[in-house]
């Protein structure tokens, strides 16, 4: 055990930190907007990944593919927004639950229909591979381009929220949408914008993730409950929290895998239940009507 | 919901006797089921979201990590026939003080969250155990799910249950069923199921009347833990393997489906959902193997136009004919 290889070891979570903050801040953004908890977040996770297989296979670029996938899956996202959570507002946090968690299902199954159940094997992207120096040791550079692209867009996030009027709206309809509405602003438009972003960022994390680990049917699963882990640490609704809780849960899965991969997944539980008993709206959570 | 004033007529009368009526009905699922098997899954499944209802339906409490109290009691049930070398009905003891040993450490951790926060962390707590019982792989078995369980026959002294033979089998878990729906019945028309109905409506004004609505909650999240317990182990009895997966949370999820397929907060909808989905799964898997598209599709149109659940719609539009 040497302090290089500890350091390696922070970086590789970082990376997988990564794609956990890009999952959790659509979840968080929805939660946080729609009271939606979104059990098919998972699923748009997955369906980003196919997206960018078959803007790959279309347009032979892997940049095509990144800008591609979230605009389709985002779309996709506004289009279940639209026709089936709808319906659901005002009806408690129930329903919602037992819906995304059957389109999750759907959409599990008809991407097995369409693409088969073995999945498909995701090169990565030549003008990324090979590996960079970091000082202490080398590093692959696909996830040094992952840290990257996850920075980049969270910062492009965190200055739409905090400078634009758009942001604006979007802070003050978590904030309490009743008033936003009775300002005259048509708050059911930016819900479904924000369902859109956040599915369009879970396919980029999709997207991202699948040189790491393929693509296939069943990718979703284990994200959605990281997920959900980073962001109930990090607290339902704040984007800070849910890109510090990302990186944290990433680094730490990622440590205690190199003590003892066994217990990386329980570690990850033990952060949660730990943060919740010391705060139990998570770490940048505010008291509001979020529970 | 299933709460009548003591007024006269038909419906009343058989919603007094709604636990001898929902044996009965029970009893006749081995007649309309296509095999025994199925028949004694339909009740075991059926009792796992009559734990999970009570919670859910009656208490408003939506947990995602109740597969955990099913493990526990599948585990424990299982491992003190096949390490311990227990019998049978001491076995199904022993499963059903884990899963209430497990709820009440549990408990003790997600009670204070709420809404969406306790669904969080009753999930991931759940996946915690499911975690612990994969890696303790040298106990359980871990992936391959923990074999070999010898349940052959139960001996009551005057009469000696054949285990092997499907329809004793049957009978056996119902009586487990029987037991666990007349407690159940009990509770809900004492103070403290009225308590529990409280709880849903309203948190904030059952503690301002006095009531210690947390350790209310935690009480009815051990006995919740205890009747998904006891489904376990007749679980690990039934199959005599318990699979690995059966802890995950697709598990929790299933049972908080088949719940609200049979109506959140009936008496008797958990067992019309459990029967539902797996008459449906066993008919429809014949066709295809895309079993989960289906699934999904009827959870989706059961939130958009039956929220009340299949049970739930037929007891509102009999209770406004009678």
């Amino acid at each position: 055990m040497t302090l290089d290889l500890f350091l390696l070891q922070t970086f590789t979570g970082l990376a997988l930190g990564s794609i956990l903050v890009l999952m959790a801040i659509g979840m968080s953004l929805i939660f946080g907007m729609l009271t939606v908890p979104n059990f098919a977040h998972g699923a748009f996770y997955m369906v980003g990944a196919f997206a960018g297989v078959v803007a790959l296979r279309l347009t032979d670029s892997f940049i095509a593919a990144i800008i591609a996938a979230p605009l389709a899956v985002g779309a996709l996202g506004m289009l279940v927004e639209r026709t089936l959570v709808r319906p659901l507002y005002g009806r408690g946090v129930d329903y919602p639950i037992v819906l995304t968690f059957g389109l999750s299902y759907v959409m599990v199954e008809v991407i097995r229909i369409l693409f088969g159940k073995e999945g498909i094997p995701f090169e990565t992207p030549e003008f990324l591979q090979g590996a960079v120096s970091l000082g202490f040791g080398y590093f692959p550079l696909y996830r040094v381009f992952l840290i990257g692209v996850c920075v980049v867009v969270v910062g492009a996030l965190y200055l739409c929220l905090e400078r634009t009027k758009f942001g604006l709206v979007v802070r003050a309809g978590a904030a309490d949408p009743e008033i936003v509405r009775v300002l005259g602003v048509d708050i059911r438009k930016v819900w479904m914008l924000i369902f859109g972003l956040g599915a369009g960022l879970a396919a980029l994390a999709g997207l991202l993730a699948a040189p790491m680990r393929g693509v296939t049917a069943e990718m979703g699963i284990p994200v959605l409950v990281e997920a959900f882990v980073v962001t109930v640490v990090g607290g339902m609704g704040s984007l800070v929290g849910a890109s510090v809780a990302g990186l944290l849960v990433g680094v730490v899965m990622s440590l205690t895998s190199l003590f003892s991969p066994k217990f990386a997944e329980l570690s990850m539980f033990a952060l949660m239940a730990l943060t919740l008993i010391v705060r139990p709206r998570g770490l940048f959570g505010r008291p509001g009507h979020l529970g | 919901m299933d709460r009548q004033s003591p007024a006269s007529g038909w419906f009343e009368t058989l919603a007094r006797h709604r636990v001898a009526l929902a044996v009965l009905a029970l009893a006749a699922i081995i007649v309309i089921a296509p095999y025994e098997a199925l028949a004694t899954n339909i009740l075991i499944y059926g009792l796992f979201a009559l734990g999970c209802n009570l919670l859910l339906g009656y208490t408003g409490l939506l947990s995602f990590g109740q597969a955990a109290f099913f493990g526990l009691g599948a585990y424990g049930c299982g491992l003190s026939i096949v390490h311990g070398g227990l019998s049978v009905l001491p076995a199904i003891a022993i499963g059903v003080l884990s899963a209430i040993g497990g709820a009440i450490l549990i408990g003790a951790m997600v009670i204070r969250s709420r809404g969406i926060y306790f669904s969080m962390v009753t999930l991931a707590l759940g996946q915690c155990v499911s975690a612990l019982l994969y890696e303790a792989d040298g106990w359980t078995g871990g992936e391959n799910g923990l074999r070999g369980i010898n349940a052959a026959h139960v001996n009551l002294g005057f009469f000696n249950v054949n285990l092997l033979n499907p329809t004793q089998k049957f009978f056996f878990v119902l009586f487990f069923v029987a037991l666990a729906l007349a407690i159940v019945a009990r509770l809900l028309s004492s103070p403290f199921g009225v308590t529990l109905e409280a709880i849903r409506e309203n948190e904030k004004r059952v503690v301002a009347c006095g009531y210690d609505a947390q350790a209310t909650k935690w009480v009815v999240f051990a006995i919740s833990g205890a009747l998904c317990g006891l489904a376990g182990s007749l679980y690990a009895v039934h199959l005599s393997i318990v699979p690995i997966d059966i802890v995950n949370y697709h598990s929790s999820g299933l049972v908080v489906m088949m719940s609200l397929l049979g109506g959140m907060g009936t008496f008797f909808g958990p067992f019309i959902g459990a029967a539902i989905m797996l008459l449906l799964e066993d008919v429809v898997s014949h066709f295809t193997s895309h079993w989960q598209l289906i699934v999904g599709l009827l959870f989706i149109a059961l939130v958009l136009f039956f929220p009340r659940g299949v049970w739930g719609t037929l007891l509102s539009y009999v209770r406004s004919r009678a």
